[in-house]
């Protein structure tokens, strides 16, 4: 093992969407050093290597940003930070302007205006996305690109950032990096729970696999206060691909239909997780298997449509070409995904302040791990890279970049060493992984129990997690590339008790299916207009409930 | 989901290595590619973009209900031609201008 000791003024851990823009803002806005470590490599890293095929948080015209603030607002029950929700959506339309000069195709009319799809979307080709904007990265003066280094832990020290520890999974070094200003950009967790396919598929997932929660368990491990993460996140997704919905319901308007014929949408409501809890329930009565109609489209929109999901999830196009049957000629089944936990669709994540500063000193977030803002989508993650960046350029003006212990550095090095040690281990990482996924499943509200939990189930599922962690110290990894499979197990095993501490502090439901917890099957806006936020205290989750913070006003960190 | 590589078509430039998000495709030893971990790929098709001698296929799983059709792409100016070719033998092709935007 080779070990190297790097320093820099901005540390930004995740070259994807937020990661990126943040770079580009940084880059563009001050002559600072800027490192980004992304565990793959940023060309086609995170959420967009596929691709995207439109862009869904747009303001259009006759439209404000507090438009977008309500139907945000509205979509999660109240559980969100209204100033957090409009400080993003003032950046949106700029930071779209700003992709189309990269080089995003956007759809405009003969007057050179956005043709837009519904109140916030915009018509994309948004197939190269992702290489669009690691070009622009790529050709920054100060910033610097390690590819393949996956970081693991910050060093934080009396709250106050330090740097951060990783591995380089292809040139097997452990790296200490020191910066005087940490931005994460992770992204948020799959694959906590059993998947839709756990067999050979079972990283046919819609959110990306190789998002773990490091970000999200970077932050528990060093005592950050983090939000909402019993707002899991679970999609409506076209079956067996798990390709995304929205082209068909918003492209098409293609309704939500029952085995019956029946449109059932309009019986539980038009949110989110509604959409799920009706799929879910349509099921459970014999009303399955659930559709989007599609039958009666023109040949026209099934070619469009087939080109659309090629730029976006082409195995939903192999599926329609290889069934021989295009959607006009059969619905498209759907099922709701197993859940994650990602703070751009729901709140879950770092509990910030309006300039995505997080509670450690030094330490920002955009994005998926960033809490308090759902509905961010591409956009969204761009703006919130683009606010963490230039908060992150005003804190080094008035601080000191620290240097990191060698006493810090010898013990993670220690702890890599040991599990890079052979030592009969029982069992494997991926035995592991398989046996938290189906403690998950069936205590803490997956696919299994209909999403659906009690407490006495919670208590099992974090007694077992508890037990998993334990044996995932033993673990055994021949190369680098295990290692990280260690660690993102780690990291997932963190994660799972802070989901689970959650969903058992909201004693209601006020989202179903997304929190659905049966002890206290109602709704209760008396004691739970609240967030539910976390640290960790000496090994234990402690529950902060926090009053709501209404009306757009910018919120700081006092207690 | 997963990929398969025409190792007699691989030109051991790595550029799919260097692009897979998951980082699942490694040199055997005559340095050819080789998709290490099938069951941890996500279907992105990255890799298949970036093969400059079309050696990569994509497919869906079985338990997906894939039945077995292979694809690949084929880029040609701002063209990006998708090729599926099925079990008997049979050939669908489907262009997309990347000028162009999703009608959806």
């Amino acid at each position: 093992m080779k070990i190297k000791k790097l320093k820099t003024d901005i540390l930004i851990i995740g070259g994807g969407t937020a990661g990126c823009y943040a770079a580009l803002t940084v880059s563009e806005n001050s002559d600072a050093e800027v490192l980004i470590c992304e565990k793959a490599h940023i060309k086609r890293s995170g959420c967009l290597a596929a691709g995207v095929n439109a862009l869904n948080a747009y303001i259009v015209e006759g439209r404000v940003p507090q438009d977008y603030v309500d139907y945000a607002k509205k979509d999660a029950d109240n559980i969100v930070r209204e100033d957090l929700l409009l400080t993003m959506s003032e950046r949106l339309n700029s930071v779209t302007e700003r992709l189309e000069q990269l080089g995003l195709v956007i759809l405009k009319d003969k007057d050179g205006k956005y043709v837009t799809r519904g109140n916030r979307n915009l018509k994309i080709n948004g197939e190269n996305i992702k290489p669009i904007l690691a070009k622009a990265v790529k050709n920054l003066p100060n910033v610097k690109v390690l590819n393949r280094v996956n970081i693991t832990d910050f060093e934080v020290e009396n709250n106050r950032i330090k740097g951060a520890f990783g591995i380089g999974i292809e040139n097997d070094t452990f790296y200490t990096i020191e910066a005087n200003a940490v931005i994460i950009a992770t992204g948020g967790a799959a694959g906590l729970y059993k998947p839709n396919n756990p067999g050979f598929s079972r990283h046919k997932m819609w959110y990306p696999p190789f998002n773990t929660g490091a970000g999200y368990a970077m932050g528990i491990n060093a005592g950050a206060e983090m939000t909402t993460f019993e707002m899991r996140f679970i999609a409506l997704r076209c079956k067996d691909t798990i390709a995304p919905t929205g082209t068909l319901a918003q492209g098409v308007g293609a309704k939500q239909i029952n085995s019956f014929g029946d449109v059932y949408e309009t019986k539980y409501g038009l949110t989110t997780s509604e959409r799920v809890y009706g799929t879910v329930n349509e099921n459970q009565e014999g009303r399955g298997p659930c559709y989007l109609r599609t039958e009666g489209i023109t040949q026209e929109q099934d070619e469009a449509l087939k080109k659309a999901y090629l730029n976006m999830a082409p195995s939903q196009t192999l599926k329609w070409i290889e069934s021989g049957k295009n959607p006009s000629e059969q619905n498209v089944e759907i099922e709701g995904t197993e859940p994650y936990i990602v703070g751009g669709h729901t709140a879950s994540g770092y509990w910030v302040d309006t300039k995505r500063a997080t509670t450690v000193k030094g330490l920002f977030a955009a994005g998926d791990v960033a809490g308090g803002s759902p509905q961010k989508y591409v956009t969204g993650a761009l703006a919130e890279g683009e606010i963490a960046a230039f908060s992150a350029i005003d804190f080094l003006k008035n601080n000191e970049i620290q240097a990191i212990d060698l006493t810090s550095t010898d013990k993670k090095i220690k702890e890599v060493e040991n599990f890079l040690s052979d030592k009969n281990s029982r069992f494997t990482t991926e035995q592991l992984e398989e046996a938290m996924q189906t403690v998950m499943d069936s205590y803490a509200g997956g696919i299994k129990t209909n999403y659906r939990f009690n407490e006495k189930q919670l208590d099992i599922a974090d007694r077992k997690i508890l037990g998993l962690q334990k044996l995932s110290d033993n673990l055994y990894a021949s190369d680098f590339q295990e290692l990280m499979y260690i660690y993102e197990l780690r990291e997932r095993l963190t994660v799972c008790r802070s989901v689970i501490a959650h969903l058992k502090a909201r004693k209601e439901t006020r989202w179903h299916s997304f929190a659905e917890n049966l002890d206290y099957p109602e709704k209760d806006n008396k004691n739970f207009l609240k967030y539910v936020n976390s640290r960790l205290e000496n090994g234990e989750i402690k529950i902060i409930f926090r009053d709501l913070q209404e009306g757009g006003k910018p919120y700081e960190h006092i207690n | 989901m997963s990929i398969s590589i025409d190792k007699s078509k691989c030109i051991s430039c790595k550029r799919c290595q260097v692009v897979c998000p998951g980082s699942l495709i490694k040199s055997d030893d005559n340095n050819k590619a080789y998709i290490k971990y099938p069951k941890d790929c996500w279907g992105c098709t990255s890799c298949i973009k970036e093969c400059p001698v079309y050696a990569i296929r994509f497919y869906l799983g079985a338990d997906i209900g894939g039945m077995g059709s292979l694809v690949h792409t084929e880029k040609n100016g701002d063209i990006l031609k998708w090729i599926i070719e099925h079990p008997d033998g049979e050939v669908s092709e489907i262009d997309i201008n990347q000028k162009e935007s999703n009608k959806y």
